[in-house]
Order: structure tokens, then sequence, then C-alpha cells
């Protein structure tokens, strides 16, 4: 049996450590000097991001946990990713929260347990531990989207989303259960290696499969799972929703990487004909049900469930016939789709929070309206950010659209040619609403009462900085790809 | 080709940064440079609202419209090609007229539309020879069903952006919404896209396919020019019949193109063929001068009269006689008379034609008059007899902004009419050697 080695969970150990700490600390704290907390965790997720990026550098692949977690270049750079959307996302929230009486300590401890619970998702080597990781992050999620008690709205998505979120980690569970049953084992390589060999009852497997592929469905909110993703991403307070709408998706992938590339690479065939056929679900919904909404965060809930499907069509083109050689390539590029697709979705909902002021949430699409003579500045971000989530190059969304078009292309199976074909027609459906937004923005007269913004500087420089990588990263995305494909390449050598 | 630029850009994909320009890249670079200097004089005293962002979108479409035309890599051209959308759908969304968000949204995503099939095909490309270098994939060789599919992917991205009959619909809808300064690239510029991907994509790369379905494009252009041609007869809006009339002028291009084919292969004709080809390019050109100096022209009188109805007018030589002049040359160019520089290509094309059958020739050549028909029967309308009320008796003739923009242009139009061998020689080599891969096959 392999060692404690605790060095591996470092990272995983400050975190908690310093949960525990702000937690208690903060007990301290009169409301004014709340500001400590935020820092004390920034600094956290700092320390913590510094962790995962230097593991990352090192390149090695450890067990830890007498084999119950590994430390490898994918888990530390979903980590590393999600560490840095915790951040921004807290410090986007600093204007929202203080106006809305949010400024309070269990902002700060949940989104560090949430962010623990992604940690040990995404390094998790058993099956067990990924459910662990997956409740401790929903848990502190659900507690936070119900952060404003008060608030009829926000306790409507908190039960929403507890109780889809329940019955999808139910699914997940049982099927693991029917995993254990099947295989002997909970061990993702254990799990892997009876697969291989053919050993296991096939029918119980795909039995168990079907459970899981939902539950995890559930978890990156695609269709026909998608229920909850309008309803929570609408109704929760937009600092919760941006927690929910970012590292939780990081996680996500790295929890199908896990369950299903690293565990169940042999059942291939199965899981991707139920990701082709989510996939595809998604990409209509998506697309489809955006055109439809007047309210920005649920048009941007669309926008995600109808993003979701590009990496799941990703996913689903690891193995052709049987044949794993173009699997770095398909994960690499879905691994670079989500990254990016965070990285955008953060800025996007950046500015729906520094629009809003103290008593006037500014989630309507219409509330944008003359954007470009009110903030020009603003108005030229968000611009950014949607024709990146338009998928029109130079910018950042053009490249994890290509990418994975390349993907797909590159198995030269003529079904998946054809998702490729849909895939882009979808997508042009969906280039409508993003252009709907800007419309808005630059060709719409403001509203007689609007004035002109003016934000705090520094969340101002900081959605400067967001939307600079989205066009630079769109101008040089080499760099960014290839730390993908070295984390893909190097997990799917282990 | 000269002045390459090539450094490796996404590696993991195997795309370079890769410039380069040849003869049929480098007359669409000057025209580009050339009208953007001339938008931005257009566009001088006359926008108020936010003159830096509209300058800055002009600049920046400035910038990647040469980028289009320098690429020679097919995801950088790609990448430049879609990035054109972004300032043009911001400027005639923001500066256009009444129903400017709808002709905006339109324009986007039809072009987005044809794009992304193009996409697709430069992917399976990718796919077959591992490279998205253009001259990889000139020398790759594909089986007909292949370059079918490639063929007919690249014919939806440059039939929208030329606009080809029947896609041409966003075209006018854009035109008459966008700002003088946006209508100018529009035509000058941006429609010369199509025709330039065609040169670079399709015929290159799907030769044999090209030679097959030549006959769709020809119909296609026919249809253009003189279907087009009665369209524009009875349009109402000047800007709306220029938009027209581009459309039919562009159809000379396509025409032009693709009846190389039928030259080579059937005729062995390969002189003509170039002929042909040459007729297209210098169709671009002039047209991407004449439309501009058109567009211009009706931005000097729309900036005076805040219209662009026909009926609006009358007389206007009364009160502007320097401006009348510059506008019955441009209309004398538009339809194609000898010493302008819209005979050069029409008449190459034609030459090229005939060669192929008479009739054919014969249709195309109908566009003449019809160019005529219309071009004269709005300068009519709207520039000579009396003074048709007490607007346009208030006008002012040109001021030396205005000025100094139609001279430019009326002497480009003049230069290229009456000695246009410097174009026809810097293009002379690279449409010989295109020509000289069109008619090898691909299929081995």
């Amino acid at each position: 049996m392999n060692p404690l080695n605790w060095m591996v969970v470092l990272p995983e150990i400050v975190l908690l450590a310093m949960a525990c700490i702000i937690a208690i600390a903060d007990l301290f704290l009169t409301d004014p000097a709340r500001r400590i907390t935020f820092w004390l965790t920034q600094g956290t997720l700092a320390a913590v991001a510094l962790l995962h990026l230097d593991a990352f550098n090192a390149g090695q692949s450890a067990f830890g946990m007498q084999g119950m977690v590994v430390s490898d270049s994918l888990g530390h750079l979903l980590a590393l990713f999600a560490c840095l959307a915790v951040m921004v996302t807290l410090a986007y929230a600093q204007p929202y929260v203080g106006s809305r009486d949010m400024q309070k300590g269990e902002l700060y401890t949940l989104s560090l347990f949430s962010l623990l619970g992604v940690c040990v998702m995404v390094s998790a080597n058993h099956f067990l531990v990924v459910y662990l990781g997956l409740e401790v992050m929903s848990l502190s999620l659900y507690a936070l989207t119900a952060l404003r008690r008060d608030h009829g709205q926000s306790t409507e998505a908190a039960m929403k989303y507890f109780v889809l979120g329940a019955l999808a980690s139910g699914f997940l569970l049982y099927g693991l259960s029917m995993m254990y049953g099947a295989t002997g084992s909970l061990d993702i390589q254990r799990v892997f290696e009876v697969i291989g060999k053919g050993q296991a009852n096939q029918s119980v497997l795909v039995f168990g499969l079907v459970f899981i592929v939902a539950g995890l469905g559930f978890k990156f909110g695609a269709a026909p799972f998608h229920m909850w993703v309008p309803d929570v991403y609408h109704g929760a307070p937009t600092a919760i929703t941006l927690l929910i709408a970012g590292a939780p998706k990081l996680a996500a992938f790295g929890m199908a990487m896990r369950l299903l590339v690293e565990g169940m690479l042999g059942l291939a065939t199965d899981w991707q004909q139920m990701l082709v056929v989510m996939a595809l679900a998604s990409l209509c919904v998506g697309n489809l049900g955006a055109i439809a909404q007047t309210n920005l965060k649920r048009l941007l809930a669309y926008s995600a469930i109808a993003q979701i499907g590009f990496v799941l069509l990703a996913l689903a083109s690891g193995v052709v016939s049987g044949n794993t050689l173009s699997a770095g390539n398909a994960y690499s590029s879905a691994l670079f789709y989500m990254v990016t697709y965070v990285l955008t979705t953060l800025g996007s909902f950046g500015v729906v929070m520094l629009l809003s002021r103290q008593g006037f949430e500014s989630e309507e699409i219409s509330d944008l309206a003359g954007l470009n003579q009110r903030s020009p500045w603003m108005a030229a971000v968000m611009t950014l950010f949607m024709f990146s989530l338009a998928g029109i190059p130079p910018l950042v969304g053009f490249y994890a659209k290509l990418s994975v078009l390349q993907a797909l292309v590159t198995t030269n199976v003529t079904g998946y040619l054809w998702l490729a074909v849909i895939a882009v027609l979808l997508s042009l459906i969906g280039a409508f609403y993003y252009l709907r937004v800007i419309k808005v923005m630059y060709f719409d007269e403001p509203a007689a009462d609007a004035r002109r913004i003016h934000n705090e500087r520094g969340v101002q420089a900081l959605l400067a900085v967001n939307g600079a990588a989205v066009l630079v990263l769109g101008l040089l995305p080499g760099g960014l790809m290839a730390m993908c494909s070295t984390a893909i390449v190097r997990a799917l050598a282990t | 080709m000269q002045f390459v630029e090539r450094t490796p850009w996404i590696a993991s994909f195997h795309i370079d940064y890769h410039l380069g320009i040849d003869g049929i890249a480098l007359p669409l670079l000057v025209l580009t440079s050339i009208i953007t200097v001339l938008v931005l004089i257009a566009g001088w005293e006359v926008i108020d609202y936010k003159p830096s962002q509209y300058v800055a979108a002009f600049l920046i479409l400035g910038g990647l419209m040469n980028g289009v035309f320098m690429a020679q890599d097919a995801i950088l051209f790609y990448v430049f090609f879609e990035g054109m959308l972004i300032p043009m759908f911001i400027i005639i969304g923001v500066w256009g007229g009444p129903n400017r968000v709808y002709a905006t949204i339109k324009f986007f995503l039809y072009t987005f539309l044809g794009s992304v099939f193009m996409l697709l095909g430069l992917i399976y490309l990718y796919l077959k020879g591992q490279s998205f270098n253009l001259s990889d994939m000139y020398a790759m060789s594909l089986t007909l069903s292949e370059q079918t599919w490639l063929f007919f992917a690249f014919l939806v991205a440059f039939a929208v952006k030329i606009p080809m009959w029947p896609v041409h619909t966003w075209l006018p809808d854009a035109h008459v919404e966008a700002p003088t300064g946006g209508s100018m690239v529009l035509a000058a510029v941006m429609l010369k896209v199509g025709g330039y991907g065609f040169l670079r994509f399709s015929l290159p790369i799907a030769p044999d396919a090209s030679a097959e379905y030549a006959w769709v494009i020809i119909a296609l252009s026919l249809i253009a020019v003189v279907y087009i041609g009665f369209v524009a007869l009875a349009q109402e809006d000047m800007k709306k019949l220029i938009a027209y009339s581009s459309i039919s002028h562009m159809g000379f291009v396509t025409l032009g193109l693709f009846i190389a084919f039928a030259l080579v292969l059937d005729k062995n004709a390969a002189d003509m063929a170039a002929v042909g080809v040459q007729g297209a390019m210098v169709q671009m050109i002039s047209h991407g001068f004449v439309s501009a100096a058109m567009f211009g022209a009706v931005g000097v009188l729309y900036d005076r009269m805040h219209s662009r109805m026909i009926a609006d007018y009358g007389g206007v030589v009364n009160r502007m006689p320097w401006f009348s002049a510059f506008v019955v040359l441009f209309a004398m160019a538009n339809c194609g008379l000898p010493g302008t520089s819209g005979f050069v290509g029409e008449w190459m094309v034609i030459l090229g034609t005939v060669k192929v059958n008479f009739w054919l020739a014969a249709l195309a050549a109908t566009a003449l008059i019809f160019g005529a028909a219309y071009n004269l029967w709005m300068v009519k309308r709207v520039y000579f007899g009396e003074v048709a009320n007490a607007q346009v008796k208030a006008l002012t003739d040109i001021d030396s902004r205005e000025f100094l923009m139609l001279a430019l242009l009326a002497a480009a139009v003049m230069w290229m009419g009456l000695y246009p061998k410097p174009f026809t020689d810097v293009m002379h080599v690279s449409v010989t050697q295109l020509l000289q891969h069109v008619a090898q096959s691909k299929l081995n």
C-alpha cells in the first residue's frame, strides 16, 4: 500500500487550515474590519495557487493518502485555475457584496471550502474521494446561494439547487456503487485494469455508467440535466452565480477526466455515445433557449449550457473505433475550451456585478442600454467577452472552438464530421444573442435616468486585465494550449 | 511572393504567422490603403458622435483588411476574414441610418454563416496535410468528392461576401444603413475579399471541382449581371441603386474567374484565360475606386440634404457644378465608358467569354447597356433639369476636403482607364502561375 505522503496534499492542507483560521478570526472582526477577512482570503488563495503552479511546473506524479489522491499535472492545473477563478470572483464581488449586506465571514470561508472541494475532486484517485470532494463543494455552494436569507428569489434558487444537486449526487453515488459491484474496487486504477481485462459484467458496468454520466451531466449543467442552471444563475446573488459558474465547471471537467477517462476508458464507446447526445441537446437547448431571454443572467446561463455542449463534444471524440491516438488532442482541446470559457464568464458576470448598485440589480439586458455612452470602456470589455463567447477571431473563444472542431474533424469519421457541421450551425444561431447584447450596449440609447458609471479603480483595473487576457490569449493562444496539452498528455501517460 | 514574414504562431496546430505579397495581393493592398485614407477624409467633419471610436474602428478595419490580402496561412486568413466583421458591425450599428440594427445583424450573421463552413473545410485540409500553409494546400492531392465538398464550403463563404445572387440580400440593407465611410469600405474592399478568396482558395485548392462546377458560378454570375441590373433600374434610393450595381459588377468578377476553366481545359487557350482572370482582377480594383466614389458622392449630398431618395433631388448641377462634373465622370466609369477604369475590366472579361461562347458574352455585354441605363437615368433625375425644390436651391458646392476626396478617386479612375498596364503587369506573373496550378489536375 502507498504511504500517506503528506506533501502530495500540501495545498489542500494549507487551504483547509486557512479556511478554519479565517472562520475563527472572522468571529472577532466587526463589519468595518471585514476587509481583513477579504485580504486574508486572497492571500490564502494566492499561496495555494502558487503551490499548485509550483507542483505543475515540477511535473511529477505522486500518490498520497494511501493511493486515495494523486498529484499530477492535470489536477494541479485545474486547481490552479480554480484558485484564480475564486480570487477574481471575490475581487469582482467586493462592491457588490458591500452594498448588499453580504460582506460576511461566511462568504469567504464557504468560498474557500467550495474551492477545497474542487481541489479534492480534481486530484482524486478514488471514486469515493471524487464524491467527497463533490459534496464539500456542492454543500458550500448551496449555503452560499442562500446567503441572502431574507431574499425570496435567492432562497428559492438555493432550494432548487439543493434538491436537484442532491438528486444528482444520488445518481452519481448509485452509479459508483454499481461500478463497485462490477469491478470489486473503487480505486480508479484498479477499476481501469478490471475493465481492461474484460472480466467485469458488462451490463452492470453500463448500467452504472448511465447513472454516473447522468450525475456528471447535472454537474456540468448539460441538457437534458440543465433545468437548474437558468434558475440558479438567475436567482443566486450575482457574486455567487459567478462562484457557481467558474471553479465548479473546472471541477466537473476534472471529475469527467478522472471518472470517465482514467477510470473507464475501456467503456469509451458507451459513454461517448451518451456524451454526444448530451452535447447535441445542450447545443440546441442552450443556443435556442438563449434567444428568448431578456434577463442577462439567464442568457449567460443558457450560453453556459451551449458552451458545455462544445466541451462534451471534445470529450466524446477522444476514442475513435477503439483507437486512443487522438485522445490527447481531444481532451486537451476540451480542457482549453473549459479554461477559456471560465475566463470569459468571469469577465461577463463581473460586468453584470459592476453595473449593479445599491438596491439595483443590473441584470436585464435592457439595463445595458447605451453602455457605450455611460462607460465606453466597460462596453468595450463586455464586447470582447461577447465576441469571444460567440467564437469570433481574434479572441480566445475562437481558438477554443477551433481546437474542438479540429478534434472532431481529426477523427475522420463521417458521424463526427456531421457533428462538427451541426455544432457550427448552432453556434451561428448562438452568435445572434451575443450580438444582441452588443447591440443594446452600442446602438441603443441609455435610459433617461441612467448615469455615467464610476467604479473603484482596483476593480476596474481587474476587469481591464480580464478583457486584455481574452484578447491577448486570442492573439497568442500557443502557451495556454501547450499547458493544457502537457497536462492531458501526462495524465494519459500514467 | 515577396515581403515574406513567417514565425510560428500556434505551434500545436502548426499555424504560422505567415504574411507575403504577390501580384494578386498588391493591387488590392494599394486599393485598401488608399480607400482607408479617403474614408477618413470623407468622415472628417461629418462624424460628430464619438469620432475617436469611429476613426479607431476604421483603422482596425484597415489593418485587418490588409491582413486578409497578405495572409499565407489559412487560419491567419480566417482570423483576419472574421475579424473584419467586428469593426464593420460596430460601424454600421453605431453610425448608421434608422434601420441600422437590422442591417448590421443581418450583415454579421450572413457573413458568419458563410465563413464557418470555410473553417470546417480548412480544418479538413489540415487533417489531410498537417499544415495550414496555403502553398502546402495547393500541392495536396485530393479526390474529386473531397474537392467538391471543399469547393462548396468555400463557395458559401465567398459567395456571401462578394455577394453573388441569391445570397446578396444583406448588401443593399448594409449599404443603405451604413455611414458613408462604411459603404465606401464595404463596396470598395470588403466585397473584393470574396473574389480574392476564390483566387486564393477555391481555384488552386479545388481546381477539378472548380472546373466541374464552373457552370454553376457562370450561371449565377450571369443572373447577377442581368437580373440585378434590372433590379438596379427600379431603385428609388441612390445608395440602394449603387449597391445593386455593385452586385452586378461583381458578377463580372466571378464570370472572369470561372470562365478561365472553359478556356484552359476546353479551348486550350491559357493566354486567353489569363486575360479573363486579369480582367476580373482589374474589375475588382476598378470597382473598388468607382463604387467608393459613387458612395462618397451620395455621402456628400446626404450630408447636405439628409436624404438619399432620388425623388428629393433635381437640378443639382445648377447649384453644385464642380460636384456634378465629378459625379458624371464616376457614373460613366460605372457604366463602363472607354477611357475610364470600368471599361478595361469588363472588356477583358467579355473578350475571354466570347472565346468560350458568343451568346454568354452577349448576355454579359447587356450589362453595359443596363449599366448605362440606370446610371444615366439617375444622373438625369438627380443632377440635371430644373432646380427641384428650395432645399436643392440652398445647396452649396463642395469644399476643399470633399474636392480632395473626389479628385483623388477621379485620378485613380482615369489612370486605370487610360493606362492600365502597370496594374496588369503586376498581376501577370502571379496570374499565370495561378493558372498553371488551376490547369493541373489534383486527381492522381
